[in-house]
């Protein structure tokens, strides 16, 4: 019982992610899918970051009187990887902007019927 | 020479760097040139590498002098050094069919943005072939991810946009999943090198992180490369991109991914656990057979034939995946060879829809009727295409499916090799059905010969060219190939 | 040395009418040139298929490899007797089918000449590679290219019958030679290591008697060209084409080139000796016997003429089936034969409906009454070339179906003896009252019948040249008996 509270990092990192995911498959909205998007990718973002704590670490400067540092290196990806989901949504964003221009709405069911079938 | 030591790097920097070159430029004939010239260069650079992975083994650069394991390794072998020949030849010959086509659907105002998002497209495609770092290839996987998005929305058709936002949805889980999967595995062994990564799991197969890394990377990877049930997103965006994005996309997206999802097994977790401890060959056999049948049957129900070649796309990726899963050196060689000769084939195709968009305006079957006798060469490269398609012999088609019949045999599972036939029968139906409109059916009033420019028909052909050529002499394609299967299972 | 010509020469069998097609296909506003152009390149082919003959008579055979496809595995052509008739047979029938062809195209006014010509060239070509070549691999390289360059001759109408016959037409061969001839060929590759057309077989030790049986099946039923039943329903369909074409391709190139891969799947695949044990052989016997028989019935109740012979010709063809899975010398002999017999004797009956098609519009024997009277040279030709096809001297019929059944009693199968007399009799039952009731008959609607009414005269040259061809064939069987006797003395 207490390792699994012990974990607690991953049962976050689940939670959003279910979260996240689901967001995205149940909501018709075009931008909740992209804010579950987010939640789901901010996911990651934690595991990646909490897996680079070392018990009892700090950051990683050379100082008098500390023997232990946290990894840096998972900080450094998540980093790159926050700009590549911030491009991501940027990016599904203005696509939103552009469906909304030429369809009048933001609802999945509704774009669907606004095309003829082929 | 220097330049030669540097062309690994040069491989992905040339285009990265003249990317923002081609919209300084502004103009759209400038910006052309300029995207022409970065890819051509990326084509002879991707050549010259191949050839020298082949006489004299992998090459290894170190980005920026930083030694792997610590720095970012770029490593050619003969399995990417094919993939990337591929890559960078289609993205050239593609160029070429760019600048009419793109002045048609898009328009010289906006041009320059295309080129520039072509060109950091490419950049990315080359990259994810070309790293061989695990995290890296993510950030280049969404650089090519970002730019193919933009590309797909540019379509004329507002359905784009709409393909475009589910592509992305769909392309943005495919990668989280990657990077999860990556997290993990770095987790485990603390590297992030695909070789180091190899040498670390070694006898840690038994690690719950590694089998559920393992499952992340396999379900996110299968989605980027549309693996049956998990294509929903390609018909639609193949269908409504512009013909020279469709063209360029599904000769190589879907393409690097397989080759991502091909170093993953066998590069990093090694044969033995990929499909030894793990049930990844009956999983993957069955969703080929799947794919081959099931998107098949769909495609020919297309009345929309872009949509219908898209179809036919996840048919194929069925077939190259079938040999994947095999995991015999001649099953995986069927593999890459399929990838190979199915880029041409469906890059030709697609570019001759190209051409018919450019003058008919349409991809509905309905308008392609008579189309033999008023674009008399574009109709004889779809029917050479499609005869591709099917495996006719003295085709590129047809040399897969031997290899991957071979294989199945070799395996003693004739139950596939039959399945495997059977199933390109259903090509011959979708593909007649348009040869029976285009030949047998007369044009309308009115409609008189009008062939495509030759800055369209000339790049087509060459891909359809290219796609016999190599049905009729095969021993660079399937010579590399075979070094390529080689190469990737002996280093698991 | 000899080898190398023979070599050079047999590329050039396939070369001339491939040229010869380009050139064609350049001249379509020229009729007159473009035609005499289809004379030359059938006149130089035949030349040459004629010097390979010769120079393989005197130096024995030869080969050559273009170039590999697979590691060890290449396009490569070999002359052998059979391919060596069946080259004779297509590429000399060629001459007169083109000859038949003018005045059938021009009379008819036909659309889409010059494709045509284009496409009868290349089909051409192509038989020209099957006959020649060396491995199982070469051989279906050009048996698909056959498929696809008869396609556009079969829907040359373009109307929705044509598209319905070409459906049928291209769904039926491609559907057989993918899914079973294109497996037969990969495993034989896989088992044997080589599909080199050897004598003797390549199988013989190599393939277990379960792999070996289930091969035959793929083979037999792979070759769909061949007609056996229940892949036979091509044939028919094929009938909206033009005269020529059911003449030359139905009744030669293209059906010949199913039979013929039949016997040299048989001979050089498996060898006679091991085909003789072959669990299944027996089975696919049966099956051919009861196509011979089948077919027979069918084309009794045929009123359309070219649907009669077609089903006609299914059942010939599965005479050579028949021979093959005998497997004793004499069948195949008489199966080798059969090719070049049928050839004439069925030749002749196509182009004699296309005769009456053009001069008189009449495509159904219930109207022929009384046309003899009208077209006598012609129904006198179909009255011969049906004669052949029955097998009574003094026709050359009879040779081939003499070779079979002794080649039946070689083998101990008394009820294959019995299968082709009653065949016999099936054919004397649906072949003679055409003729009986062309001259014999009265003209239907009452419709009254005066003077000579023929095709063009380059028609009824072809037409009679084709029929004395049959009776020339037993009068003098020497030399193409001699070629057949090769097939298994090398």
């Amino acid at each position: 019982m207490m390792e699994a509270f012990g974990l607690y990092n991953y049962w976050i990192v689940i939670f959003l992610m279910m979260s996240g995911f689901y967001v995205v498959i149940a909501r018709g909205n075009l931008v909740k899918k992209l804010v579950g998007l987010n939640i789901f990718q901010a996911s990651v973002f934690v595991l990646y970051i909490s897996m680079g704590k070392v018990a009892g670490g700090t950051a990683p400067i050379i100082a008098e009187g500390i023997e232990t540092y946290s990894n840096p290196l998972p900080h450094v990806l998540i980093l790159t990887a926050i700009v590549v989901g911030v491009a991501t949504t940027a990016l599904g964003l203005s696509l939103v902007v552009r469906i909304n221009e030429e369809y009048g709405t933001v609802e999945e069911e509704e774009l669907a019927d606004k095309d003829p079938a082929e | 020479m220097i330049a030669s030591v540097h062309f690994p790097v040069l491989q992905i920097v040339l285009p990265l760097l003249l990317a923002p070159v081609c919209v300084l430029l502004r103009g759209a004939r400038l910006a052309w040139f300029t995207a022409l010239t970065a890819s051509w260069a990326a084509f002879g650079i991707a050549v010259a590498l191949l050839l020298d992975v082949l006489a004299g083994g992998p090459i290894s650069y170190a980005v920026g002098g930083w030694n792997a394991p610590w720095g970012i390794e770029l490593r050619v072998d003969a399995a990417n050094a094919f993939v990337l020949t591929i890559v960078a030849g289609i993205g050239a010959v593609v160029m070429i069919f760019a600048r009419e086509s793109v002045e048609h659907e898009i328009g010289n105002a906006r041009a320059y943005l295309f080129y520039a998002t072509y060109l950091l497209c490419l950049a990315g495609l080359l990259g994810v072939t070309i790293t061989g770092d695990a995290f890296n290839l993510f950030v280049f996987l969404e650089i090519s991810s970002l730019s193919s998005y933009v590309l797909i929305s540019l379509g004329k058709d507002r359905r784009a946009l709409y393909a475009a936002y589910q592509y992305l949805i769909l392309g943005t889980i495919g990668a989280t999943f990657y990077l999860i999967g990556v997290g993990l595995l770095y987790q485990v062994t603390g590297t992030l090198n695909m070789l180091d990564l190899a040498q670390r799991l070694e006898g840690q197969e038994g690690l719950r992180g590694v089998r559920v890394a393992f499952a992340f990377l396999t379900v996110g990877i299968s989605l980027k490369l549309a693996l049956f049930p998990l294509h929903f997103w390609l018909p639609n965006a193949y269908a409504y991109a512009p013909s020279a994005v469709t063209g360029f996309m599904a000769a190589t997206a879907t393409k690097v991914s397989i080759y991502v999802l091909l170093r993953v097994f066998f590069t990093i977790f090694g044969v033995e656990f990929s499909f030894g401890q793990m049930p990844l060959g009956e999983i993957l056999m069955f969703l080929a057979v799947a794919a081959m049948f099931a998107a098949s049957t769909v495609a020919i129900f297309q009345n929309n034939i872009k949509r219908m070649l898209a179809y036919s796309s996840v048919a194929q990726i069925g077939y190259i995946v079938l040999g994947i899963g095999m995991a015999s050196v001649t099953g995986v060689q069927a593999g890459v060879l399929h990838l190979f000769n199915h880029a041409l084939i469906k890059g030709g195709l697609f570019l001759a829809m190209g051409c018919i968009v450019y003058r008919i305006g349409s991809t509905h079957i309905d308008d392609l009727a008579g189309l033999g006798k008023r674009m008399p060469w574009t109709a004889a490269a779809f029917v050479a295409g499609g005869l591709g398609l099917i495996g006719i012999p003295l085709t590129a088609g047809f040399i897969s499916k031997w290899y991957l019949v071979l294989a199945a045999l070799e395996k003693g599972w004739w139950w596939i090799a039959v399945l495997i036939l059977l199933s390109s029968l259903l090509a011959v139906v979708y593909v007649w059905k348009v040869v029976e409109q285009m030949y047998l059916k007369p044009a309308g009033e009115g409609a008189g010969r009008t062939e495509a420019p030759l800055g369209l028909l000339v790049p087509t052909w060459i891909l359809i060219i290219a796609s016999i050529w190599f049905g009729i002499d095969t021993r660079l394609s399937a010579g590399a190939a075979l070094e390529a299967a080689k190469t990737l299972l002996g280093a698991g | 040395m000899g080898g190398d010509l023979i070599g050079v020469s047999m590329l050039w069998a396939m070369l001339i009418p491939a040229g010869g097609a380009l050139v064609i296909s350049q001249l379509g506003r020229w009729p007159n040139l473009r035609e005499t152009v289809t004379l030359v390149t059938a006149g130089a082919l035949f030349v040459d298929v004629m010097w390979i003959a010769d120079l393989f008579s005197r130096n024995g055979g030869g080969g050559l490899t273009l170039w590999e496809i697979f590691p060890g595995l290449g396009l490569t052509f070999t002359v052998e007797p059979l391919g060596l008739i069946f080259a004779l047979i297509a590429s000399g029938l060629w001459i007169v089918t083109s000859i038949y062809a003018i005045g059938y195209m021009r009379a008819h006014r036909e659309v889409n000449q010059t494709r045509f010509y284009v496409c009868f060239a290349i089909a051409l070509s192509s038989a020209m590679g099957v006959a020649f070549a060396g491995n199982m691999l070469t051989l279906f390289i050009f048996y698909e290219v056959l498929t696809l360059s008869t396609y556009p001759l079969v829907t040359h109408a373009g109307d929705d019958k044509a598209k319905a016959g070409g459906r049928t037409y291209l769904g039926i061969l491609l559907f057989t030679s993918i899914v079973f001839l294109l497996t037969a060929v990969v495993w034989t590759w896989a088992v044997a290591g080589t599909l080199d057309f050897t004598a003797g077989g390549v199988l013989d030790g190599k393939a277990s008697p379960g792999v070996a049986a289930a091969l035959l099946v793929l083979y037999v039923f792979g070759v769909g060209k061949a007609a056996v039943m229940p892949f036979h329903r091509w044939l028919p369909a094929a009938m909206v084409a033009p005269a020529p074409v059911s003449a030359l391709l139905h009744a030669v190139a293209v059906v010949k080139a199913g039979v013929f891969t039949v016997l040299k799947v048989a001979v050089y695949i498996f060898g006679i000796d091991f085909l003789a044990g072959v669990a299944s052989g027996r089975w696919l016997m049966y099956i051919a016997a009861a196509t011979v028989l089948i077919a027979s019935l069918v084309a009794m109740r045929q009123d359309n003429l070219k649907r009669r012979l077609a089903y006609s010709t299914i059942s010939q063809l599965s005479y050579i089936v028949l021979a093959a899975m005998l497997a004793t010398p004499l069948a195949v002999v008489g199966g080798a034969m059969h090719i070049a017999m049928h050839a004439f004797g069925k030749i002749t009956l196509f182009f004699c409906a296309g005769a009456i098609d053009v001069a008189l519009h009449k495509k159904n024997i219930s109207d022929m009454g009384g046309i003899g009277r009208a077209m006598p040279f012609t129904m006198g030709a179909f009255l011969i070339a049906s004669l052949s096809i029955i097998g009574l001297p003094p026709l050359g019929g009879l040779w081939s179906k003499w070779y079979i059944a002794l080649g039946a009693l070689q083998a101990d199968e008394v009820a294959m003896v019995a299968v082709l007399m009653i065949s016999s009799l099936l054919n004397v039952a649906y072949l003679l009252p055409i003729p009986v009731r062309a001259f014999f008959g009265k003209p239907a609607n009452g419709e009254a019948i005066t003077g000579l009414k023929e095709a063009p005269l380059p028609s009824v040259l072809a037409i009679c040249f084709s029929a004395l061809g049959c009776a020339f064939l037993f009068f003098f069987p020497e030399p193409l008996y001699r070629l057949a006797q090769a097939i298994l003395a090398n």
